[in-house]
């Protein structure tokens, strides 16, 4: 399970000559430090955007979903995109924590945190769009099997909608929880080396008594396994439970079976061009470039270009398809409303986004350019959310009668919701750079002796060493 | 619990620590526990502990969320209120997979982070004894317990002799209790069992 000895060959995966103590003050000292002024300015902005997001719901509430430019053609519009956007954002924490734990993957150590702070973000933003494009917000909680005074009335337990309620709220309690019980023992160690009261007061309760016993960590070792096991499944799940809101229903350019991988394969690339973007800032601002080192940076930009690629095939069978069918409406939607007509330039941004521009990552000097990938990051994101609106919009606004056809913009409350959501994600994303280790402490030391720089550079004698004896060390020490 | 004597070394070298803790369980002390900064893969091995079953509780909470699941939503849509939604059966068993598969999930991964919290007895305000305070962060810390049987200065001996850095003597709560990390706590109302 564990290697002793990892080649020289393979990358380090971190940088410099450190010792355990080195990587607790690196990653802890930001925490003690009062923030740099960019900080109070970036999470200024932030609340400014959240305010006017509460701004924006509160009209809407007041006023009713009247105040959206949705209508009887589109009913979903860019609350719906939104929705779809955000939680595809949140899949790539859980790649990274879950997937890349079960297949062993040590550079995932550096970026976990970071990644599943933002799945949980990116999920609470997620949520804010059904909940309250239900119009009447305040019975949200109809959704739910509760035993009521209606018969009881139960849900419907055949829609997609619904599923969709147990798939985002399952979702998000076990990110929380996997993210959490991570969090628990790096939290003890801040709580240890706290010189401030208050801090060893605050952390104290948020580390919940954690020693470090063996058995502990034995058990922690157990659980953390168990939920990387439980929340691969469930991610993929989750995207399925999205795409089947539309793969479900009867609209021609919804109707369609890959929309579940196709769906898991765009949640994925969107959401490691969003953990690129966020860590390429932090890395710099904390100082962290040892930890997150070009290495993982180059991973995760082979991990877009793959899934970009994947979502680039699933364009073009459903252009493939849309003709090969020989379904009339099918053709029309693919051939005369996505890539033509009056929203046709929503689909060529998408394209270009997602397909075209990130086949610069086969170059490995791109991919380990920073610029190259931080630009890029925000490309793959606008054009993720393109590839949303495309589905949505252009399925939508020309429907089976011509006379119902219309074109659709977003009104202000419409566009000062999704802002909100900026101001939410990134209030709690500053919150969270300020006062939670930013990587995983105790993971990056268990690595730490295997893929540390100068542990590494100490392997070259015994490569360079007789067969017999490289075996004999590597075995017995 | 109870207030014990314990012999506390610190190691620096999980190369130092194996070696350590085998040489002290063939001499027969009694190891309280291990503290180590991040998981030690084999330490519990090393210090003759069972394998945990936490995944078999795991297991248990996800089939009583496939039950539950499965269960309720039959109920309610062949017996409690059977509706024609579309002209669908009454019993859509493959309607029923995802949030079948959804609870199975969410009861699991609940109910084995309660059990972990439980079985580790960690929760918000619970307190419990550092033996230093560097075990969270680079040290790895053997607390030997001092029993009527053993003699304090022996143990330290040997304990420098397998390779501890510092070495000292503590009398400490073994339990949990309910407190403030940034108060000092102290147990006036028990004696030492030693």
């Amino acid at each position: 399970m564990h290697l002793k000895y990892e080649s020289t060959l393979r990358e380090p995966l971190v940088d410099g000559v450190k010792d355990y103590h080195q990587v607790t003050e690196d990653i802890i000292a930001p925490i003690e430090a009062k923030p740099g002024k960019l900080w109070y300015v970036g999470f200024a902005i932030s609340i400014v955007l959240l305010l006017f997001g509460v701004f924006s719901v509160t009209w809407e509430v007041y006023y009713g979903t009247g105040v959206w430019n949705l209508n009887k053609t589109i009913g979903w519009g860019w609350d719906i995109t939104n929705f779809v956007w955000w939680v595809g954002i949140g899949h790539a924490g859980t790649l990274i924590s879950a997937i890349l734990m079960l297949f062993r993957q040590g550079w995932r150590t550096g970026v976990n945190r970071a990644a599943e702070a933002m799945t949980i973000f990116a999920v609470m933003c997620a949520g804010q769009f059904p909940i309250f494009h239900m119009g009447r917000v305040w019975m949200a909680f109809f959704v739910l099997p509760y035993p009521n005074t209606r018969g009881p009335l139960w849900v419907n337990f055949n829609s997609p909608l619904l599923w969709d309620v147990f798939a985002i709220s399952t979702y998000f309690t076990v990110s929380l929880l996997f993210w959490y019980s991570g969090l628990i023992p790096d939290f003890a160690t801040v709580r240890d080396r706290a010189k401030t009261k208050l801090r060893k007061l605050l952390y104290g309760v948020a580390s919940f008594g954690w020693t470090g016993s063996t058995k502990h960590w034995q058990r922690h070792e157990a659980l953390s396994l168990v939920l990387a096991g439980l929340s691969t499944p469930l991610v993929l799940s989750v995207h399925t439970i999205v795409s089947f809101d539309f793969a479900t229903s009867v609209i021609p350019g919804w109707h369609t079976t890959i929309f579940p991988p196709y769906f898991v394969a765009g949640a994925i690339f969107s959401g490691f061009a969003m953990v690129q973007t966020l860590l390429i800032i932090c890395r710099k601002i904390m100082g962290l470039e040892d930890y997150i080192t070009m290495g993982h940076i180059e991973a995760m930009n082979k991990v877009i270009v793959l899934t970009g690629s994947i979502v680039g095939v699933a364009y073009l069978t459903e252009l493939f398809m849309a003709w090969y069918g020989g379904n009339p409406y099918e053709f029309d939607t693919f051939y005369k409303f996505r890539a033509a007509g009056p929203l046709g330039w929503s689909y060529w941004i998408m394209m270009s986004c997602n397909v075209i521009s990130p086949q610069v990552f086969w170059f490995r000097k791109m991919r380990r350019n920073i610029a190259v990938t931080f630009v890029m990051s925000i490309i793959v994101n606008i054009g993720m959310w393109f590839e949303r609106f495309v589905i949505i919009c252009t399925s939508l606004y020309r429907d089976y009668l011509p006379s119902s056809w219309s074109y659709y913009r977003p009104s202000w409350p419409e566009l000062g919701f999704y802002i909100g959501t900026f101001g939410l994600f990134f209030t709690c994303f500053f919150l969270f750079s300020k006062y939670f280790p930013v990587i995983a402490v105790a993971e990056i030391k268990s690595i730490l002796k295997v893929s540390g720089e100068s542990y590494k550079n100490k392997m070259v004698a015994l490569e360079e060493s007789s067969i017999e004896k490289f075996e004999h060390d590597a075995h017995h020490h | 619990m109870a207030v014990k004597k314990f012999v506390v070394g610190s190691f620096d070298d999980e190369a130092v620590l194996f070696p350590a803790v085998k040489k002290v369980r063939t001499a027969g002390y009694k190891i309280h526990d291990v503290y180590t900064p991040f998981p030690i893969h084999g330490l519990d091995h090393a210090m003759g502990l069972r394998e945990t079953s936490l995944h078999t509780a795991g297991f248990i909470y996800g089939i009583t969320g496939t039950t539950t699941a499965l269960s309720f939503m039959s109920w309610v849509f062949t017996t409690d209120w059977p509706m024609n939604i579309g002209g669908k059966p009454h019993f859509p068993l493959p309607a029923f997979i995802p949030i079948t598969f959804e609870l199975t999930v969410l009861f699991a991964a609940v109910g084995m982070v309660l059990t972990f919290c439980y079985l580790c007895q960690l929760a918000p305000f619970v307190k419990k004894h550092i033996f230093h305070p560097r075990q969270t962060d680079d040290l790895m810390i053997m607390a030997i317990e001092v029993t009527e049987k053993t003699n304090a200065e022996e143990v330290k001996a040997f304990l420098a002799s397998v390779g501890a850095k510092e070495i000292n003597e503590q009398v400490a709560e073994t339990g949990w209790w309910f407190g403030r990390y940034d108060k000092e706590d102290t147990f006036y109302n028990k004696a030492v069992t030693a």
